[in-house]
């Protein structure tokens, strides 16, 4: 394969001078042609990354920080181009360099560790032989290439690699597949590495284990790396620059750390401001609550646990009036969920016809006072959806119970179960999956009140504007369709069709973590206020503390289906009980940040 | 296992199949018997005989017992013309299996070929050519593309026999195997097409470049076996398709395969042979869907059949 073997001159240039950058971006410019004309995605972008050192571009998506990383490996779509400036590789302008001498660079000088390990393994070849290709390509395959291929992948910090590169992506774990990923971006020690998301998409503790990882790695091999994220926290605490991006604009870079503790750049002010990770306390809605719960004590009138649903919109402020939303000091009458000894076993099929049993959930309680929002927290795998969907009585349960407002879920029929979906409603976790894309806003809002035979046309049409109103949203939306909006947008219209029925438990399955910082934090601002407004109580299930932070009154911990630790948010934050517990606090990206 | 399995399928399967045939040619209007007799009246004594020899007389159930009473002993009666319908089928069959076999390979090799190259090239002139092309070709029905390439290129040109002679050979079944692979060609072309283009923006294909892979590397080991996928199952189920004979072309063509026999078949109301032929095609083509199980579970590693 003489076409893979590597002209080592060009790999092993003479010897720099330390003032040399590796790589140096000046006024870059992309252009993507699209089918409404040229869009600028990245103008007069500008960075520099010395040899073995680690720079982050921060942003949100669409900012263009991806799209610059790309065009200095020359991996840019195929409508998009270099409009203008300089992308400089250890001196050698390299932003209109042909394929053949970008097929040169990459790999063994500039390496690339992707975004998401589900989709960026070739699902038809075994993980050895992609990791043997890449070795091959660069001609660093020699006579052993099987023992290479284990080396690089237990390197990577893959166990059992040698068994492991027998086996093919969809036998891998998302954190193994991440380790694969990074074993071929490192495979040929480049001297950069771009690494795109590279954990994005990992739970909280695989994360952090595979960015400690990396760095040991990088480190021993000195490669530099080129980081991207749109955690704030996350890039300060790994780069030792950080380059914030906005619109295809560089708008700050310089020093993690300083630009963490004094932003210039108003954008950065409220990145930072935003970033889950970085914020220590809950929303402030939690002061107008215990304001709230005062005003209530003073009407000191007993509160019904029914409720009357109403044809008619219900008045928006009245209802949160009628109950107590002071969380902690909920009195036992006012629970209006309480899970009982929770188990449910899944049978796994295994080889020749057996099952065996398998406990995803396993003797769980939890009690959800009124108006309060309960976060389930763990790492996936962990059996907190597992409980949500049972909560939604859309799984039976094995053994346990589930009662609302002191009725048994479990046993509803007819006319009781439908009446129990209207009163709980979910919020899932893709914006983009959980809206039908045939249907416009107005009929996905309306569709609920329809199938609950609530009002005619023309009250419905007016109780669709009013929901839309209180998500933020313009009227003129309900004819749009959900592939007009952005994420942010679509996750509001899901909750303007959860708060459709009027219901009193919305169960949020991860429902913000498909959602830019910024967004998320919109969101939550917004399920914050509603909870205020319309006394909502809110199971909340995440992987993300950070996110509970900001939302939750009270956490249940939960570790391989059984709950680990339970208490108020600020008691778990502040004093945490469990080994586990703690992990998962530490691994959360710059939380010592700023403290 | 899984073949194994597949295999035991067959039966239930056959047995449904030819129930029903049976069943629809019994119920079919007019008289077979009568038919045969090309409408001059026939003694009835002559009549009740032959009733008898072809079990017409018995109810219908009798029938289909008696007919797999026969089948059992490889006797799958005759024809009305007095031949053994195992033997008809047995001089009709290879000659259909060879022009499918030729159509399947021409509709695969310059089915896939004109297709990578269209999807490697999206939007460029050759790209919107194959398209345009592929098109009218689907557009036209068979029995006009048959006529019009008789015409030309048999009878203008003379570079091909216009029609087949009685042993079919290779050579003059080009003319038919491309006419009958045509339409297929042009679906093929647009399924690479379509396939090829969609994993050229695949993730993985994306990392594989970024591992300093040549672009030809990527090409053949990272986009071809995906994109093949599809296109194998629809190429298998069309052998299917293609083993069922072709009325349309072989009746053009004068080809004498299973179409032709089965549709002069059907006309006479020769029960005997419209299910013989009708079982052994659903056998095929539930053997050539297998085969494309399993080539798919050997192409796409995620899918293993348990």
């Amino acid at each position: 394969m003489s076409n893979y073997e590597k002209d080592m001159s060009v790999n092993n240039p003479a010897k720099k001078t330390d003032e040399t950058p590796l790589l140096e971006i000046r006024d870059l410019a992309i252009t993507f042609e699209t089918a409404n004309g040229p869009v600028n995605a990245v103008r007069s972008a500008h960075l520099t990354i010395m040899p073995g050192e680690t720079v982050a571009i921060v942003g949100e998506s669409g900012s263009g920080k991806s799209t610059t990383a790309l065009a200095a490996i020359g991996l840019l779509p195929s409508n998009g181009r270099v409009s203008g400036g300089q992308i400089f590789f250890d001196g050698e302008d390299i932003a209109h360099a042909g394929e053949k001498r970008m097929v040169e660079l990459r790999g063994n000088s500039i390496g690339m560790v992707p975004q998401d390990p589900m989709s960026n393994l070739n699902p038809v070849w075994k993980i050895g032989f992609q990791v043997k290709e890449t070795l091959k390509a660069n001609g660093l395959a020699g006579s052993n290439h099987k023992e290479r291929v284990a080396e690089v992948l237990t390197n990577a910090g893959l166990p059992d690699a040698a068994l492991r590169a027998k086996q093919y992506p969809h036998e891998f774990s998302g954190g193994m597949r991440q380790r694969a990923l990074i074993a071929i971006g490192l495979a040929c020690s480049p001297r950069l590495l771009i690494a795109d998301e590279p954990t994005s998409a990992l739970d909280v503790t695989v994360q952090r284990q595979i960015l400690d990882h990396l760095d040991t790695m990088t480190t021993e091999l000195g490669t530099a790396v080129l980081l991207i994220t749109h955690d704030l926290g996350l890039a300060a605490e790994r780069a030792e620059k950080l380059v914030v991006m906005y619109k295809g604009q560089v708008v700050e870079s310089g020093a993690a750390l300083e630009i963490l503790r004094n932003p210039q750049h108003p954008y950065t002010q409220r990145l930072i401001n935003a970033a889950p990770s970085l914020s220590s306390r809950r929303l402030q809605s939690q002061k107008v609550k215990d304001a709230l719960a005062g005003a209530v004590a003073e009407l000191d009138e007993p509160v019904e646990a029914g409720y009357t649903p109403s044809p008619v919109p219900a008045k928006s402020g009245l209802p949160s009036l009628r109950k107590d939303a002071e969380p902690g000091r909920a009195q036992a009458g006012d629970t209006i969920l309480e899970i009982k000894n929770l188990t449910k076993v899944f049978k796994l099929r295994g080889a020749l016809g057996k099952t065996t049993d398998f406990k995803a959930v396993d003797d769980v309680n939890i009690t959800v006072p009124r108006g309060t929002t309960m976060a389930i927290v763990g790492e996936s795998g962990s059996g907190k959806s597992t409980v949500a969907q049972m909560t939604l009585s859309l799984l039976a349960p094995t053994e346990g119970s589930i009662l609302f407002d002191g009725v048994e879920v479990n046993t509803l029929k007819g006319k009781a179960l439908f009446d129990f979906r209207r009163r709980v409603q979910p919020i899932f976790q893709d914006p983009y999956g959980s809206l039908d894309p045939m249907f416009n806003i107005y009929r996905t809002i309306e569709e609920p009140l329809k199938i609950h035979k609530i009002g005619n046309a023309k009250s419905r049409e007016k109780k669709v504007r009013e929901l839309l109103d209180q998500v933020s949203m313009p009227a003129a939306t309900m004819s749009r369709f959900p592939n007009e909006l952005s994420g942010g947008q679509r996750q509001r219209i899901a909750v303007a069709r959860a708060l459709a029925l009027n219901p009193d438990v919305i169960i949020c399955d991860e429902a913000v973590s498909a959602l830019d910082v910024l967004v998320q934090a919109q969101v939550l601002n917004l399920l914050n206020e509603l909870q205020e407004e319309l006394g909502l109580t809110y199971l909340f299930i995440t992987h993300d503390l950070a996110v509970v932070r900001q939302i939750a009154d009270h956490v249940t911990v939960m570790q391989s289906g059984r709950v680990v630790e339970a208490s108020s948010t600020d008691e778990v934050f502040n004093n945490p009980q469990q080994r586990y517990t703690q992990d998962l606090l530490s691994a959360i990206p710059g939380a010592t940040l700023l403290v | 296992m899984f073949t194994l399995r597949r295999f035991l399928q067959l039966i239930p399967v056959f047995f449904g199949a030819t129930l029903l045939v049976y069943f629809l040619v019994f119920a079919t209007p007019g008289d077979p018997i009568a038919a045969l007799s090309g409408g001059k009246p026939m003694a009835p004594a002559v009549e009740a005989a032959l009733r008898a020899q072809y079990n017409l007389d018995q109810p219908f159930w009798i029938q289909y017992g008696l007919y797999l009473k026969n089948l059992v002993t490889l006797n799958l009666g005759q024809t009305f013309s007095g031949q053994e319908v195992a033997a008809v089928i047995g001089r009709a069959y290879p000659v259909t299996a060879r022009l499918a076999i030729m159509a399947l390979a021409f509709e695969a090799i310059f089915g896939v070929f004109f297709g990578v190259i269209a999807g490697l090239r999206k939007g460029k002139l050759f790209d919107s050519t194959v398209l345009v092309a592929s098109l009218i070709v689907i557009a036209v029905p068979t029995f006009v593309l048959g006529f019009v390439l008789q015409l030309v290129v048999g009878v203008q040109l003379g570079w091909a026999k216009p029609t087949v002679s009685g042993a079919a050979p290779w050579n003059e079944l080009i003319l038919p195997a491309l006419v009958l692979g045509l339409v297929s060609l042009a679906y093929v072309i647009r399924l690479t097409r379509a396939s090829i283009s969609e994993n050229m923006n695949a993730d993985y294909v994306r990392t594989a470049t970024a591992k300093g892979l040549s672009r030809r590397r990527v090409v053949v080991v990272h986009i071809l076996r995906n994109s093949l996928i599809p296109v194998v199952t629809f190429l298998g189920a069309d052998l299917g398709a293609l083993m069922g004979g072709a009325i349309v072309t072989e009746g053009i063509f004068n080809v004498p395969g299973v179409g032709n026999l089965l549709y002069k078949a059907i006309l006479n109301g020769e029960t005997p042979t419209v299910v013989a032929v009708v079982g052994i095609l659903v056998i095929v083509f539930v053997i050539a869907n297998l085969v494309v199980d399993l080539l798919y579970a050997w192409l796409d590693p995620r899918i293993r059949y348990v």
